[in-house]
């Protein structure tokens, strides 16, 4: 066993020196009856060269052939492979918490950089160190802004992704705290009317930027809105790319926003890992869960960086904690830090613009084809389109090996014209030729 | 006996450098570690590092300029090579499994195999869309099946979810499905009962789903006792969540007992599963009266820690549980695999906690591990983790005070006792032993221990690296009653002296600004 490293004359010594027989008298703490008598009924253990024919047995099941053209939370985008290169340096991937500063500089200042990417491109004062995923991030936040207010009505638009509002409907099921859900209109944006009546009392008015429909919802609105009732604006982003050409939801009234980076740096590895955000206004920066690295002095007087605020954190306050939240999505984190850190101002401007052109691209293919959008709000690289009968297109694509995209039957069953809205996203990683691949085999 | 570095304290006594004096930045060296300025402060406007094609002038015209913004103020402009640089630099100020021994208590810094990382990165498995239709996902359902399987067997229970991203986020689960299981039964109950060695996750965790905690002290022994739970339970107490072998590294000898008290009176038993590399093949909490438990992925089955997460944290259940458990849920129908996702098949689940599936490539990581080591293997780990544990603890005994007695498992507290005369603390000893090193152990947790130093060296640690950890604790325990004030200076040797923690708190710089003072 190539991880253990004791040979029979090591594990005698040992044993010498700690004044027992045998291993299993290390053991007699455990009751025997306790003790298991049998090995584990586990797999029998591989040699390195048959563990890479049995996974890759497993991954070549798996159809990965064309960039998906499903989104609807997880985003496929080109990652330069600087990203995973540096983020394999074992410094960065086999280091813990930064517990001990003076020796984890390297991912205390690389936190502070990411932390730092957040708000640039939130419009917010303050991020944390990272959360589990978009999904928990959003449940987080309203239960931050019910501490905040001292309030326990949330509302949200039936338009961010349902993953996260169901989420947030587990989470809150144990604080007893209620749960408003705002319909979306015809052009796929919250109903301001009905939100406006729900806010009154709120604790958080949540909204997507942009929503799980790809619509650029009305946040500017929204915001107006949970302001005069006194509740906080949260701004949920799945697909951080559109950061870089949409106003920041801090700039449009927003005072939390949360999501994930994904789309920075990190893979779609069926889900997950990938870093959950969260930014708010510096007012709130008491009652915000996780962690946080702040800068300050060595005693030579040099800048260094340090995980501080924690007064706020379970391994202090425990039961009065902010949140339970320990380990976050650190390594997601860097991934995301080192890709922005490459794009850079210019980069991230020409990224962002690239996905809006391609989705772009796609409704005018599939307008060639007499496939038009559902709803009428301006997108970003996302967009739901009457296909006719959208699992059956689904069903019909898989077959050559493309991911279609989402039914939104699926999400919204209710929905007039859910039978036949696809959810389709177009990235960088969708050339015009596999565009109009897509389009021709969608309506042939 | 030598330590790691060949380096001794006294090497540098009056050995001062001007760079190591310099306060600012600006491309000091000490020999090749360099200083390196955040990502805002370097690089020159017009400089990129990425290679991508150009979008059209009008690419987004037909948006509402009110909500569109250009290039965004701040962010960096640097070539590829700058980035590289940037961060290969900054991994050398830290301090990593691949570095060095790092025996942080509680958190199983074992190695991470460089197998695993490769298999993570598959296409099949990294490129792999959440949503993609289930017939595109086979491998991935077929993996994620065998591993429920496998973590089931190893924990002696019926069935795991692999959906929670961290061992907290199991540990909010698992208590959501204690809450829903108690709620289907008529009543959700008020109190969770927790022994003062717990980690701070579990009242958290607990409060988060309006529990009220109960502290249980430990015993003498530092173990917990029947008599004490018993003098707790009542029937307003939905479960107690014990950690097993607990914090101090000692294994809760009456939890059958303490399971038993539990379950008279309708509650449920929590197990927090953060030591459970103490227990492979050589005993499962099923067995032992747990009813739930969670798994931490990147301690047990050697998943990276990166620096604070990504985690895992499977909760694995007994079979009346299994119906609350979250969606998705994967099924084998025939030689087909299925995510249920649908709340009408599993009309008790607490719903979903996660976006999607959980973290998916840390399973792919711990399923290569488990299957590299196999059952044999599995077994053999645990048997060596606690015996490295024990080796430490008879080695150092004399040297540093040991406050409990009981046979140690897979790890083992010390305290500062010994040291209090010289004025010497926990945190003198803890950053010494950067300066010989090797990363310290966990310090000051669990929180029964004043001043606890909690060493646990892992599996993957060989004899000589262990020998030469003492051999550094021992020179250390000396040096204290030598040159106490010496210690306090410590460390000298990494890339930056003590930190004022106080500062950073109190005057929060909490992100950059352009003209950014400290």
């Amino acid at each position: 066993m190539r991880y253990h490293p004791h040979t029979p004359e090591d594990v005698r010594a040992m044993l010498d020196v700690v004044g027992k027989k045998s291993v299993s008298e290390l053991f007699r703490s455990i009751p025997t009856p306790l003790r298991l008598q049998r090995p584990l009924q586990v797999p029998p253990a591989l040699d390195e060269i048959a563990l890479f024919g049995e996974l890759g047995r497993m991954a070549a099941r798996n159809v990965v052939s064309h960039p998906p053209f499903v989104g609807a939370g997880s985003y496929p985008h080109h990652v330069p492979p600087t990203v995973d290169q540096l983020l394999l340096r074992g410094e960065f991937f086999t280091a813990y918490t930064p517990y001990q500063p003076e020796i984890a500089q390297g991912t205390l200042q690389a936190l502070f950089e990411w932390q730092t990417f957040v708000c640039l491109l939130t419009g917010l004062d303050v991020s944390n160190a990272s959360v589990y995923d978009g999904a928990t991030a959003t449940a987080e936040a309203a239960l931050m802004a019910t501490r905040v207010t001292d309030r326990s009505k949330v509302v949200i638009s039936a338009a961010v992704h349902p993953a996260y509002r169901d989420t947030l409907a587990t989470y809150l099921r144990s604080t007893g705290d209620e749960i408003v859900t705002v319909p979306f209109g015809a052009d796929g944006r919250t109903d301001l009317a009905a939100l406006a009546r729900a806010a009154e009392g709120a604790a958080a008015v949540i909204v997507g930027w942009p929503n799980a429909l790809g619509v650029i919802d009305a946040l500017p609105e929204a915001a107006a809105i949970a302001r005069k009732a006194g509740a906080l604006t949260v701004a949920v982003t799945a697909e951080a790319v559109s950061l870089g050409l949409l106003q920041a939801p801090g700039a449009l009234g927003a005072d939390v926003a949360v999501g994930s980076f994904q789309s920075f740096g990190n893979s779609m590895a069926y889900g997950g890992p990938a870093p959950g955000f969260f930014a708010i206004r510096e007012k709130y920066v008491r009652q915000m869960p996780g962690r946080v690295c702040g800068a300050t002095v060595d005693k030579h007087g040099r800048r260094g960086f340090v995980l501080t605020l924690s007064t706020r954190e379970q391994h202090i306050r425990r039961e009065k904690a902010t949140s339970n939240i320990c380990t976050n999505a650190g390594l997601c984190a860097l991934a995301s830090t080192m890709h922005l850190a490459l794009l850079g101002r210019q980069g991230l401007a020409d990224l962002a613009r690239l996905n809006h052109e391609r989705a772009r691209l796609l409704r005018d293919e599939l307008g060639k084809v007499g496939v038009k959008p559902i709803f009428a709000g301006p997108v970003f690289n996302e967009q739901a389109f009457d296909v006719g009968d959208a699992e059956a297109v689904v069903a019909r694509l898989a077959k050559r090996g493309l991911a279609a995209g989402l039914p939104l039957a699926r999400w919204f069953p209710d929905h007039p014209r859910a039978r036949g809205a696809l959810l389709c996203v177009a990235t960088e990683l969708h050339s015009p030729e596999l565009i109009q691949l897509f389009a021709k085999a969608v309506k042939p | 006996m030598s330590n790691q570095s060949g380096w001794k304290p006294d090497m540098e006594k009056g050995a001062t450098s001007p760079a190591l004096d310099a306060p600012g930045l600006g491309g000091a060296v000490r020999g090749l570690v360099h200083e390196e300025p955040l990502l805002f402060e370097h690089g020159s406007k017009g400089r990129c590092g990425v290679s991508l094609p150009a979008p059209g002038a009008k690419a987004a015209d037909d948006l509402p300029a009110a909500l569109v913004r250009g290039g965004i103020e701040g962010l960096p402009e640097l070539s590829e090579l700058e980035v590289v640089r940037h961060f290969t630099r900054m991994s050398l100020w830290n301090h990593g499994i691949d570095t060095g021994f790092y025996p942080l208590g509680s958190c199983t810094m074992k190695y991470n195999p460089k197998s695993s990382e490769a298999l993570a990165r598959l296409p099949g498995f990294a490129g792999l869309h959440p949503l993609a239709p289930a017939e595109h996902a086979q491998g991935a359902l077929e993996l994620m099946y065998a591993l429920e399987r496998a973590l089931s067997e190893i924990a002696g229970m019926d069935v795991t979810t692999l959906n929670p991203a961290a061992g907290a986020h199991g540990e909010l689960t698992g208590m959501m499905v204690i809450r829903a299981w108690h709620a289907a039964h008529g009543n959700p109950r008020k109190k969770v009962l927790i022994p003062d060695t717990a980690h701070g996750t579990n009242p958290a965790s607990a409060a988060l789903n309006g529990y009220a905690c109960v502290q249980l002290a430990s015993g003498a022994d530092g173990r917990l006792h029947p008599d004490t739970v018993a003098a707790a339970m009542d029937d307003d107490v939905a479960a107690i969540m014990i950690t097993n072998p607990n914090t101090l590294g000692l294994f809760e000898s009456d939890i059958a007992e303490i399971a038993r008290i539990v379950h008279a009176r309708g509650g449920l038993v929590y197990g927090d599963g953060a030591n459970m590399n103490a227990l492979l093949g050589n005993a499962r909490p099923g067995d032992m009266g747990f009813d739930v438990i969670q798994y931490n992925l990147h301690k047990t089955f050697a998943t990276p820690h990166g620096g604070g997460g990504p985690g895992s944290g499977p909760v694995a259940v007994k079979a009346t549980l299994a119906p609350f458990l979250p969606l998705p849920v994967v099924v084998k129908e025939g030689e087909q695999y299925r995510l249920v996702t649908d709340p009408k098949e599993r009309p008790r689940t607490i719903g979903r906690i996660h976006g999607f599936h959980g973290n998916f490539g840390m399973m792919v990581r711990a399923w290569a591990y488990l299957r590299e080591l196999g059952p044999e293997g599995l077994k053999a780990t645990s048997d060596l983790a606690v015996l490295n544990a024990n080796y430490v603890r008879a080695s150092l005994q004399g040297d540093y005070n040991l406050p409990y007695q009981t046979d140690s498992l897979h790890e083992v507290v010390f305290d500062d006792t010994a040291q209090k005369e010289a004025g010497v603390t926990t945190m003198d000893v803890a950053k010494r032993l950067i300066d010989h090193g090797f990363h310290p152990p966990t310090i000051y947790f669990p929180l029964v221990v004043h001043g606890a130093i909690m060493i646990e060296p892992t599996e993957t640690e060989s004899k000589e690296t262990i020998d030469a950890f003492v051999a550094a604790l021992k020179a250390i325990a000396e040096e204290a009653n030598r040159d106490p004030e010496a210690l306090k200076a410590s460390p000298s040797k990494p890339f930056r002296a003590r930190l004022d923690e106080t500062r950073a708190a109190r005057k929060p710089v909490l992100r950059w600004t352009p003209g950014m003072k400290v």
